[in-house]
């Protein structure tokens, strides 16, 4: 969980510069973030953690924290058809 | 690094090649004068899998790579822009019902899709919304267990023989993204024609009246119509178009080394007049650089990198700008029967200036590929 929650905050890092994020801190209401981003966001967490997003995933909660994120991940990558 | 197709893309390339040269150019002008493709090619392209050329087996389709379909995209578009709308909307809408749509929605359409069975538009512009997609007038209420929708699109490629439409709305001013069948209540269709370029795709207007769906026609959930779902559609559609637009300028590069080694003036033959030869050096070394932009987009599509969305932006970008400097070059070369409606450059350049224009223009590009530059090369 951690170690994913390094992948996140350094993926954000390389869009947010000079921005240390927090864990609990929800990205879409730093007002950093467009839909392009927002795409980005979706195919880094697909690329990186070898899971897909589906229309069923498909709520904010699940993205708006990294908290959130790597929640998203555990649960993805433990269900069986994740990938 | 190797940049080079494996064998079964050179396979596929050399295919698809013979087919557009065989079946595809030697009507173009036709389709293009008359506004319209007849169903006896889109039944070849359904037969050969081309319009459900992504999507994976599972649903009938042929499985390409990302590389092998833009191959697809560049060799359709070399013989007729239109032709190319046809597929590549079909599979932006088929992507994005695998993608983002139910297991109902996905087990419904998608074999249809690919057979060529179901004909399916991506219905997001609308008289008043171009380039500023997010605010969409369409609006979507709920009622029970359907949704009511009330709008106006405009310009849907082959709107006028679609059956099934992905169209974009508010709900409570939020996106939302709904399937929704020619035949439902409450939608009409209009024709449009005339337009400039890309004449034979069949744009229709669609006028929406208290249209009655089901709920569960909604594709990916209330507040998702924009981000991801219309996003990952045009995505793949400005691939799709980048590789079109190298296809446009390809055919214009043949047709200008063709034409310059048969006529004459001043006594000697046009490729030795170092201002001709100026011409087709641009057009060879602007396509090649656009291929390379599309590979290098189409390779990292394939890997889902995020980068991906950005390269594709900038594929685009420099493809349709290269195209229609490509086309121009191409008349002006031609001279008097470049400009006639015998020859296929006229087509090229009318083509070429709307590709500039759909899924995202070039100014747009302009902004967002800036945008990308200030934050990537910043601080380094």
């Amino acid at each position: 969980m951690e170690e994913n929650k390094a992948e996140i905050r350094a993926f954000l890092s390389r869009y947010f510069r000079n921005h240390n994020w927090q864990d609990d801190e929800d990205i879409f209401a730093s007002g950093f973030v467009n839909s392009l981003f927002a795409m980005q966001l979706v195919l880094f967490v697909e690329s990186e953690f070898a899971i897909k997003v589906e229309n069923e995933d498909l709520k904010l909660e699940n993205f708006r924290t990294i908290n959130a994120l790597a929640h998203l991940i555990e649960r993805k990558t433990a269900s069986p058809t994740h990938a | 690094m190797k940049i080079e197709l494996n064998a079964q893309q050179k396979k596929d390339q050399a295919t698809f090649r013979v087919f557009v040269s065989e079946e595809i150019v030697p009507h173009a002008e036709r389709y293009d004068q008359e506004e319209h493709i007849p169903s006896e090619l889109i039944a070849k392209l359904a037969q050969r899998g081309y319009l459900g050329a992504t999507l994976p087996e599972e649903y009938g389709g042929r499985g390409m790579d990302m590389i092998t379909y833009g191959l697809l995209n560049e060799e359709l578009g070399r013989g007729c822009s239109s032709v190319r709308s046809l597929v590549t909307v079909q599979n932006m809408v088929a992507q994005t019902i695998l993608k983002w749509g139910s297991r109902h929605q996905k087990e419904l359409w998608l074999d249809k899709i690919a057979s060529g069975d179901v004909i399916a538009a991506f219905a997001l512009t609308e008289p008043e919304v171009g380039s500023d997609a997010k605010n969409i007038e369409t609006t979507a209420t709920p009622a029970g267990d359907s949704y009511i929708i009330n709008g106006h699109k405009k310009w849907i490629t082959f709107g006028q023989i679609a059956d099934l439409f992905l169209v974009f709305g508010q709900c409570d001013g939020k996106s939302c993204a709904f399937l929704i069948e020619k035949d439902a209540p409450g939608l009409s269709m209009e024709p449009i024609f005339g337009m400039l370029g890309v004449r034979a795709s069949m744009l229709a207007e669609l006028h929406l009246s208290d249209c009655q769906i089901p709920r569960e026609n909604l594709v990916g959930g209330v507040g998702f119509g924009f981000v991801p779902v219309a996003l990952f559609a045009l995505d793949l559609g400005r691939y799709g178009i980048a590789w079109g637009c190298v296809g446009i300028a390809q055919a214009c590069l043949e047709a200008c080394i063709h034409y310059t080694s048969q006529r004459k003036q001043f006594g000697v033959y046009l490729k030795e007049h170092q201002l001709i030869q100026q011409m087709i050096t641009d057009m060879i070394v602007n396509v090649k650089a656009a291929r390379l932009l599309c590979y290098q987009a189409g390779y990292l599509q394939e890997l889902g990198d995020p980068n991906s969305i950005m390269e594709i932006m900038i594929a685009k970008y420099f493809a349709s700008t290269m195209a229609i400097q490509a086309a121009n070059d191409a008349v002006q070369i031609h001279g008097a029967i470049g400009c006639s409606s015998a020859h296929a450059v006229q087509r090229c350049l009318r083509d070429a200036k709307v590709m500039e224009i759909i899924e995202g223009t070039t100014q747009i590009h302009q902004i967002k590929i800036a945008e990308f530059g200030y934050q990537a090369y910043a601080n380094n």
